[in-house]
């Protein structure tokens, strides 16, 4: 208690010192949990975006597809088993049958993926209503960036070419009739999506199927012939593993962040403490033990952090807050660059252990840096500390 | 322990060394001496004569060499840092020529420091400070900082945060060194008034003539050495404005 209360003194009567340490410490705070926090938002929305767009509940696929192999498009199908089929009678699972081809945007010619999926699932967010459309052409949906990098739009006529499971060549035209907005780039760039019908005849492939993805909470099939059941964690692992890696390249700018905060921490306990040797010796004169000398100025030290956390909060959580709530813009340029998905806004999500952890974590560090200091000088005879010899 | 039955402070073939180089240098060379309950005593000696070193001893700041210091009937040579901490809390009072003052904290917790570290009742802090600041004129000035005081009254706040604790012993290490002779004598008086009225024993290391005069027992330190040992009966006091 005694410690606490002249740690306090010390820290009130150091007025300007203290506040500036403790400014410069909140915006370690600051930048930490800002900056944790966002990738923890992208983190989440990427999960989000994958899981409605793409993966549901979890997929069965083929067991000769192999999504990273394009050659495995050849054999990698085959009828639906049985009781996949009626879970997507029940509307808890949806067919996607895959085949490569070509088409002819705006005079290009430019290699696609071919994906047929029944227009009346609602498993993922493929806006597949939108193949209900009858002009006489099949319908089809474009992601965002197909639109934009092959120049279509809604309601333009393309021509698509294809070859069916006897290796012959065929070609018809396909009309644009809706273009959705995703962020899950795996099911929008170099992709059409027409009705799981047209392709099964386009391919002769009647009631076949490449893989089929589970609605969420329906629960995965057990093993089943000729197919391969992927959880949503094995559908994940490539993001997750991706954001892993960001996570790593996020906490080397945490631990370069720390470690800036605390080397000013330190700096400015050696330069305090070493100056204050004849007023700690003076303390020893006064019957202080060197124990009480080193709690005193580890807490001192450590003070500066809950000093800071304090101020970060003030200024912190309403800037943080409007950041979560509105978003943080991320340059379009950042898609390209990062591979992967960025959504144009990215809302930070700051969870409780983030900022416990945080602070606890810059507690303890703190305390450490302060502790080193106040050992040394606790070691100093008190004759040698109040002639302010430094040792 | 009882400081009333016995010396204060008894020193008996009392040597200390500092190492120097590869050899050392001897500050006191087999000191024998007794401080008594109640004295106002000095160690008189030139710069170098190990005055500081004496005190230091005494106040267990320092260890001897060789001999035996005993101080209010312990050992100072078989002190841990701890028991020797204990000694200095309860029953030492210091008083330095540079004042060293916590700079950040007010005249108030200047003085009431001592008895935090004795973890006193809050009232009975309070009361001890007022107490000892009225004793040295600062009652005005608790809540001033030591920057904000002449040097005198950085004296006086050294001597209520020595005192406030009602030590068996204060040292006073030079604590007219940095003042002029008004201050001085002031500071004097103050500690004479003190001895008087609490009892406490005052030993000094001094080579001011103006402390000197105040002295009831003069201890003469030369190289080492207590060369004269003299009992003043009737201290000749400076009258003031003089």
């Amino acid at each position: 208690m005694m410690a606490w209360k002249l740690a306090f003194r010390n820290l009130a009567g150091a007025g300007l010192r203290t506040w500036l340490n403790a400014l410069v410490l909140s915006l370690c705070y600051f930048m930490i949990i800002w900056h944790k926090g966002l990738l923890d938002g992208w983190d989440r929305f990427a999960r989000t975006e994958k899981i409605e767009w793409e993966i549901g509940g979890g997929q069965c696929w083929h067991s000769r597809y192999d999504p990273f192999d394009p050659f495995t498009l050849t054999d990698g199908h085959g009828p639906v088993p049985a009781e996949l089929a009626s879970r997507i009678e029940e509307g808890r699972a949806a067919a996607v049958l895959i085949a490569q081809g070509t088409f002819y945007p705006n005079g290009r010619m430019q290699s696609v993926l071919l994906k047929g999926i029944d227009p009346d699932q609602s498993v993922i967010k493929i806006p597949s209503g939108a193949l209900k459309a009858e002009n006489g052409t099949i319908p089809a949906v474009v992601g965002g960036r197909m639109a934009e990098t092959t120049g279509l739009s809604e309601g333009d006529a393309v021509t698509v070419r294809w070859r069916n499971r006897h290796g012959a060549y065929d070609a018809t035209e396909v009309t644009i009739a809706r273009v959705f907005k995703t962020y899950a780039l795996s099911v929008d760039a170099g992709q059409i999506w027409i009705p799981l019908d047209s392709l099964r005849r386009m391919m002769e492939m009647p009631d076949e199927a490449t893989l089929v993805v589970l609605s969420r909470g329906s629960g995965l099939p057990g093993s089943l012939p000729e197919w391969t059941v992927k959880n949503p964690a094995f559908l994940l692992s490539d993001i997750d593993q991706l954001i892993r890696s960001k996570s790593i390249g996020g906490s080397v700018l945490y631990v370069a962040l720390m470690g800036l905060a605390m080397l000013a921490i330190f700096d400015t306990q050696v330069l305090s403490i070493f100056r204050r040797q004849r007023e700690i010796g003076m303390q020893m004169a006064l019957g202080m033990t060197r124990g009480q000398v080193i709690r005193l100025f580890t807490l001192e030290g450590a003070l500066h952090s809950i000093l800071a956390a304090a101020i970060a909060a003030v200024y912190g959580i309403p800037f943080l807050a409007v950041l979560a709530a509105r978003g943080f813009g991320v340059p379009q340029s950042s898609d390209s660059s990062y591979g992967i998905i960025v959504a144009e806004k990215i809302f930070p999500r700051y969870s409780a252990g983030l900022v416990l952890g945080t602070v606890l974590v810059i507690f303890i560090t703190t305390a450490i840096v302060s502790y080193i200091p106040a050992r040394k000088i606790a070691g100093m005879k008190p004759t040698e500390a109040i002639r302010g010899k430094i040792q | 322990m009882n400081a009333s039955n016995g010396p204060i402070a008894r020193l008996s073939g009392l040597v200390k060394r500092f190492p120097m180089g590869r050899g050392h240098f001897t500050a006191l060379r087999g000191i024998d001496l007794q401080i008594m309950p109640g004295e106002f005593t000095g160690v008189v000696g030139p710069s170098g004569s190990g005055k500081t070193t004496l005190l230091n001893i005494i106040g267990s700041l320092d260890t001897p060499s060789e001999g035996s210091a005993v101080v209010l009937g312990r050992s100072i040579g078989e002190l841990s840092h701890k028991q020797a901490a204990d000694l200095r809390n309860h029953h030492i009072g210091f008083i330095f020529q540079t004042f060293n003052l916590l700079p950040v904290y007010s005249v108030y917790e200047n003085v009431e420091f001592p008895l935090l570290l004795l973890r006193k009742p809050a009232e009975e802090r309070r009361k001890a400070v007022l107490e000892m600041l009225e004793w040295v004129g600062l009652s005005d000035k608790i809540r001033s900082r030591p920057s904000q005081l002449s040097g005198g009254e950085c004296q006086r706040v050294a001597i209520a945060r020595a005192m406030v604790k009602k030590p068996g012993i204060v040292l006073a290490d030079e604590p007219t060194a940095n003042l002029d002779a008004d201050n001085s004598h002031h500071i004097l008086k103050t500690m004479v008034r003190m001895n008087e009225n609490f009892g406490t024993t005052f030993c000094f290391a001094t080579h001011d003539e103006k402390v000197i005069r105040y002295l009831r027992r003069k201890i003469l330190l030369e190289d080492g050495r207590v060369t004269k040992d003299e009992t003043v009966k009737k201290p000749r006091l400076r009258r003031a404005g003089t």
